[in-house]
């Protein structure tokens, strides 16, 4: 195997979430475009990711699933403040210490501050997405904490020193030769094609992980308030080592992952792994509702919940934009957006790729620097045909981008930079539209003088005319063409 | 004002008013009542098909069954319990086919390099299965702990057939675990596996590498 064919070359913007332009998406989408390698290794999942999802629906009655599954989000939101409430009280009973933070940073500070606590210097983790959305690695690593993750693919991203690609397979955008070279350069294993020696070779170097950790970090799916439980979703066991070696757990959440009911999570299970990967469930299917009791030989003495806002409560208050908080973190939206297939997961160059990231990141980041996100789109709607809890992830597209160019007051404006799209010249040309077409006379007299000098359209029309043709004015306005026809 | 005032604040005074919560049917769930046969069937298949191994064995014949799986992976010892039924009959069936018996009844701090490096299988107990997705319940206890089921490369359960659920929905109702959960509860599904190298299936990744079910039938 030559090895100059196998060097990693990362698209630009790859590198550590927090330093990437996010409102350079054209010039990373281009690249992606591209880039042959990514298009084929994201095609290939997405490809095989769809029809898996269709082999494991069938024969439910998928429809009334996903209502179910909406109907349960739904509950869950309605009640939210009362459902924290009890979550934390019962936890709290069952012997789980609860913390609530505002923002990422205060989260990341709870979390540092109990491995100080601790005396803790290494940290091992489960996946998480909030954790990546805290940026918890780099602020500990920063505060001489070693984090180091645990899930395969996230620990390859790690080693590449990337950011997930995928929320539901970080290093989808690696193919096998790519991640052998990574790990070769990196762990010293062998280079080699063999997938099984690779997950071997990982497996080894982690287990001596797990047993030196002092505290290990995870994500919760679900957290349920009537019996004060944690619930993870996996498949590879690194969650349940996560959560059971190491002396102290901490798992990080968002705030509208809490159900009411253990039931609601029988349903919503049952719809996230079949959404996500097309398995009927994952190998491990982990409940957590306390520490190690005094007799019991394993299982950590400590366990901790950060309950992370982050943008979430003002996300709640608005009617339509709440929608977003649905979310189960599934990825099928991803699988079957044509944009996503065709771009990556980088190209975004935010948390949450995809059409899921499309309608939260604005929420964190503002549509300012956001700005390219709800229009990264062509609204073709699989996403909100897909989604497992009905999320109208296509409206909510159409809600951001109204927000993005909206400069009246009369709507009220929920979204962290609303108006930043907004230009005088398109918000001039758009008020004389609506002058002209509220006046019969001035727009029979328009569309006639533009249908008379039709000659003079220019042929090329900027960004619209780079892929396609202009669309060509008529000669004669369609009042004159139907006079003539009428007579 | 503390984080959590200012989180529930926000959500109490919501700007869209109070949100009404529709209600929720959960007959799509429901399942024909099948027979304890079918579910065997189901469950039988449904793990196979992620890899897992299924034997149906008797109340009587399960060690003989047990020390041929353990001879025929070439296993030098099986971790067992120190408290629960199962270890003591392994205990007390003095057979000289079964490999080197491991009690677990330490602390984990005390052995856990041993745990994770020279132990290659253990056997535990389950509170039932899951027919429609192929999974195992198991609540770990003081008699069995929670790292018997994922650190040795070989899992073996023992399933009695009679203790099959539909789905995981009707085995939550049935066992009422709504009244109160353990510290820890696990639905295992097949042997730990990742497909994050390009999507290449792979097993054993951090947990057992082989799932082998003992349904007493």
């Amino acid at each position: 195997m030559s090895s100059s064919e196998t060097v990693s070359q990362p698209a630009a913007g790859v590198h550590a979430g927090h330093q990437v332009d996010v409102r350079d998406f054209h010039n990373r989408a281009r690249a992606a475009i591209h880039n042959p390698k990514i298009r084929q290794n994201f095609r290939k999942a997405m490809d095989g990711l769809m029809a898996k999802r269709t082999a494991a629906f069938e024969g439910w009655d998928l429809e009334a699933l996903r209502d179910l599954g909406a109907n349960i989000r739904l509950r869950a939101l309605a009640n939210l403040p009362d459902l924290l409430e009890q979550l934390e009280q019962k936890l709290t009973a069952n012997g789980i210490r609860v913390h609530w933070a505002v923002d990422g940073d205060e989260a990341c500070q709870i979390v540092r501050d109990i491995c100080v606590a601790r005396g803790a210097k290494r940290v091992i983790k489960g996946k998480s997405m909030v954790s990546e959305e805290m940026e918890l690695n780099h602020y500990l690593e920063a505060r001489g904490i070693e984090a180091l993750e645990s899930d395969l693919g996230e620990y390859i991203v790690q080693l590449a020193d990337e950011t997930p690609s995928h929320i539901i397979m970080p290093a989808i955008h690696k193919n096998t030769a790519e991640i052998s070279e990574l790990m070769h350069e990196k762990t010293g294993t062998d280079l080699s094609n063999d997938v099984e020696y690779l997950t071997a070779s990982a497996r080894q170097q982690l287990r001596e992980k797990f047993m030196n950790a002092d505290v290990g970090v995870s994500g919760v799916n679900f957290a349920v308030a009537e019996t004060g439980t944690l619930c993870l979703v996996e498949n590879e066991g690194n969650g349940r080592m996560t959560t059971t070696v190491p002396p102290c757990h901490i798992a990080v959440t968002g705030i509208e992952k809490v159900v009411p009911r253990l039931e609601d999570v029988t349903a919503l299970l049952a719809l996230l792994t079949r959404s996500a990967t097309g398995q009927h469930i994952t190998t491990y299917f982990n409940m957590i509702s306390g520490p190690r009791k005094e007799d019991e030989l394993d299982g950590p003495e400590e366990v901790h919940l950060v309950l992370v806002d982050n943008g979430r409560s003002s996300i709640y208050q608005d009617d339509q934009l709440l929608d977003t908080l649905r979310c189960i973190r599934c990825g099928a939206c991803m699988n079957h957006c044509p944009v996503y297939t065709r771009v990556g997961g980088h190209t975004y160059g935010t948390t949450y790729p995809g059409p899921i990231g499309k309608i939260l990141m604005p929420h964190l980041i503002g549509l300012d620097e956001g700005r390219h996100l709800p229009t990264a789109s062509s609204l073709c709607g699989a996403c909100g045909e897909v989604c497992p809890v009905r999320i109208p992830i296509p409206d909510l597209l159409v809600r951001l981008r109204q927000e993005s160019v909206d400069g009246d007051k009369l709507h009220p404006a929920r979204v962290p930079g609303h108006g930043a799209k907004r230009g005088r010249a398109e918000a001039m040309i758009w008020k004389g539209w609506s002058w002209m077409h509220s006046r019969p006379g001035a727009y029979r007299f328009g569309t006639g003088l533009a249908a008379r000098f039709h000659k003079l359209q220019p042929g090329q029309l900027g960004a619209w005319t780079r892929f396609r043709t202009a669309p060509k004015l008529a000669p004669k306005t369609l009042h004159e063409q139907l006079k003539e026809r009428n007579r | 004002m503390s984080a959590k005032e200012t989180i529930l604040n926000r959500l109490r005074h919501r700007a869209g008013g109070q949100l009404t919560a529709p209600a929720v049917d959960f007959s799509v769930l429901q399942r024909p009542d099948w027979t304890t046969a079918e579910k065997l069937d189901l469950f039988e298949k449904a793990i196979e098909s992620v890899h897992g191994e299924v034997h149906r064995v008797t109340a009587d014949g399960w060690i003989d069954r047990l020390a041929e799986i353990l001879q025929s992976r070439g296993a030098r010892n099986l971790l067992i319990s120190g408290q629960h039924d199962l270890g003591t009959r392994l205990r007390e069936a003095g057979r000289d086919d079964l490999p080197d018996l491991l009690v677990y009844d330490e602390p984990v701090s005390s052995w856990q390099p041993t745990l994770f490096n020279e132990v290659d299988a253990a056997i535990t107990s389950t509170r039932g299965g899951i027919a429609e997705t192929g999974s195992l319940i198991l609540w770990p206890t003081v008699a069995e702990p929670r790292l018997m089921s994922l650190v040795p490369p070989i899992h073996i359960a023992v399933l009695q057939a009679s203790e099959l659920y539909a789905t995981f929905h009707q085995a939550t109702l049935a066992q009422n675990w709504a009244a109160g959960m353990p510290t820890n509860a696990l639905l295992i599904s097949g042997p730990s596996k990742t497909a994050d190298i390009e999507q290449t299936l792979a097993y054993g990744v951090h947990g057992p590498k082989e799932l082998i079910v003992l349904v007493i039938e």
